[in-house]
């Protein structure tokens, strides 16, 4: 029996296959294809105080091995969450995580200690990354006193674990890593998307109604990887990886540049099994490779023989 | 009603036209419940570029064989790979997505308009109308005689009107021009074509206070209401065309 299970501090998951925020809606669209209890957890769409629209139509356009969108935080805000959402979403027994989003440092507060009395709720997950709206999101995480203050501003009130999710759109995402560890974060997941942008050459126009948006998928994957094995080094709280992963080779390859665990975004839009077959993949490495325990290949590329 | 993901089986691949062509598809279990306006995601093998799933609408069924058909045109990578597969091979979908046509009142007079690829979830609406008591006319338009698909099928619903732009079938034009919907009264239209060609017919049921239903055709990640690209402005905001969707009433978007 090998053990998959990894843990933030004293909040255990019983394997380390998570689903990305925005990708896996809240869990109900997936049931009729599995048993969502099998995850290591699920983290919720992007949440905001006020319900959001989002951007206007196209916001998707499809790229070689990847997608943009810009999506832009639609969601019907943290009271429809409290009252809809979260009765139904906390009966999975799995981890259910809360990423929470805001247009200033007071929003991201306030959401904050709303979560603080969702019982069922054990971590939030701060995106300071979104590209796709215009106030806050990414405009925190690609700058290094903002991605400071929001961070301390949100620890000093929040009583859950806090997981802070990075922008690759940075010059040296190692910097922002180590100042949200340093204001407190008990965990850093990344990568959030890409900024791009796709042309539409028969209408002659851009792609995206917001002209740029947030890539995924496949395309991202090596430089998802190469930035979780920066950071992994460079802190000490677990790193959870994103981008690109469609199978449980591509998650490995995460783990073993150093990620404790793993999100799964843009693949269960193709197969909504993706994530739940990736726990099973992972599982069977490890015993053909003859390992007991998941942490033994955390980050096993970075070992000296 | 589950959805579900499943190899199916291609049991036959027809070139209708230059750029269209029908997948028959075999389950390998019993059908679930297919309701006409209803599409499937259908994964194209094979190429980088075609990531994502593609969204096709279920164009007929026979429940007793466990077969249904996708009419298809040929737009891109995507449904030029799927324009090649052969007999017996398998095609990966998740289905059965989306809400579907609402059932007429009994004695209303039903007229389906269909434009181009749009006239491929008709065909099955019509049947199943058909099959229960209705006699919908039907109203067809294409750019010219040589892109008219499956005329003969569109018979066996009911009486059937055609335009094309070039006049070379049926009156000349487009479907807003037929002198039938200026001859008959019909009480409920059901429309999928082009957006032009919806928002014109959305107009005419508008002004003659016709009820009217339209299948949109959203750009769309995943189908099953998760990434919400594929959102159409409703009267009541954004609403996901694949979950929500893809028929609306004309009296819910704002066109």
């Amino acid at each position: 029996m090998v053990n998959l299970g990894f843990s933030i501090g004293d909040l255990h998951f019983k394997n380390p296959v998570l689903t990305a925020s925005g990708t896996f809606g809240y869990g109900s669209e997936f049931e009729d294809f599995f048993d969502i209890s099998k995850l290591g957890g699920i983290i919720v769409k992007g949440t905001t105080l006020e319900p959001r629209e989002g951007n206007p139509y196209p916001r998707m356009a499809e790229t070689p091995s990847g997608m943009l969108n810009a999506v832009g935080l639609q969601n019907k805000g943290i009271d429809y969450f409290e009252k809809v959402i979260y009765p139904k979403i906390s009966l999975y027994d799995t981890n259910v995580l809360l990423n929470v989003n805001g247009s200033c440092i007071d929003d991201y507060v306030a959401i904050s200690e709303r979560a603080n009395f969702l019982e069922k709720i054990p971590a939030i997950e701060l995106n300071i990354s979104c590209p796709n709206v215009k106030k806050g999101g990414m405009i925190f995480g690609t700058n290094l006193s903002s991605a400071r203050e929001v961070t301390r501003a949100v620890r000093s009130v929040c009583k859950k674990k806090l997981i802070v999710k990075l922008s690759p759109n940075v010059t040296n995402i190692v910097d922002f890593a180590r100042i949200v560890e340093q204001e407190g974060a008990d965990s850093i997941s990344l990568i959030n998307t890409l900024l791009g942008m796709s042309v539409d050459i028969k209408k002659m126009k851009p792609a995206l109604s917001t002209i740029t948006g947030g890539l995924s998928g496949p395309a991202v994957k090596p430089v998802a990887i190469r930035m979780v094995w920066q950071v992994s080094q460079a802190v000490k709280i677990p790193v959870i990886g994103i981008g690109g992963i469609m199978t449980a080779d591509d998650a490995l390859e995460f783990l073993l540049a150093g990620a404790s665990a793993v999100q799964i975004g843009t693949a269960s839009f193709i197969n909504p099994l993706s994530s739940v077959q990736i726990v099973d993949g992972i599982e069977n490495y490890l015993n053909e490779k003859g390992f007991s325990d998941i942490s033994e290949i955390v980050g096993y590329i970075n070992r000296k023989a | 009603m589950a959805k579900r993901i499943e190899d199916l089986k291609v049991i036959e691949n027809k070139r209708l036209t230059n750029d269209f062509f029908i997948l028959k598809l075999l389950s390998g279990s019993k059908l679930p419940d297919l309701k006409p306006g209803q599409f499937a995601q259908v994964k194209v093998e094979g190429s980088s570029e075609t990531f994502l799933r593609r969204p096709i609408s279920i164009h007929d069924v026979d429940f007793e064989l466990n077969t249904f058909k996708l009419l298809v045109q040929e737009v891109g990578k995507g449904t030029k790979t799927l324009s090649k597969l052969e007999k017996g091979s398998l095609l990966n979908l998740i289905y059965p997505l989306g809400n579907s046509f609402s059932l007429p009142d009994k004695n209303e007079h039903i007229l389906l308009v269909g434009g181009g690829c749009g006239v491929a979830p008709l065909l099955y609406l019509g049947k199943y109308l058909k099959s229960n008591g209705y006699t919908p006319d039907v109203l067809l338009g294409f750019r010219n005689s040589e892109r008219i698909l499956e005329y003969e099928e569109y018979l066996k619903i009911g009486e059937v009107f055609l335009t094309t732009e070039d006049g070379s079938s049926g009156e000349t034009g487009y479907v807003t021009n037929h002198s039938v919907l200026l001859s008959r009264r019909f009480d409920r239209v059901y429309c999928c074509g082009p957006d032009s060609m919806m928002k014109a017919i959305a107009r005419y049921c508008n002004k003659n206070n016709v009820a009217c239903e339209v299948s949109l055709e959203n750009l769309m990640a995943c189908g099953i209401g998760a990434c919400l690209c594929c959102v159409v402005d409703t009267i009541s905001g954004h609403r996901c065309t694949c979950t929500d969707g893809p028929v609306f009433n004309i009296k819910e978007l704002k066109w």
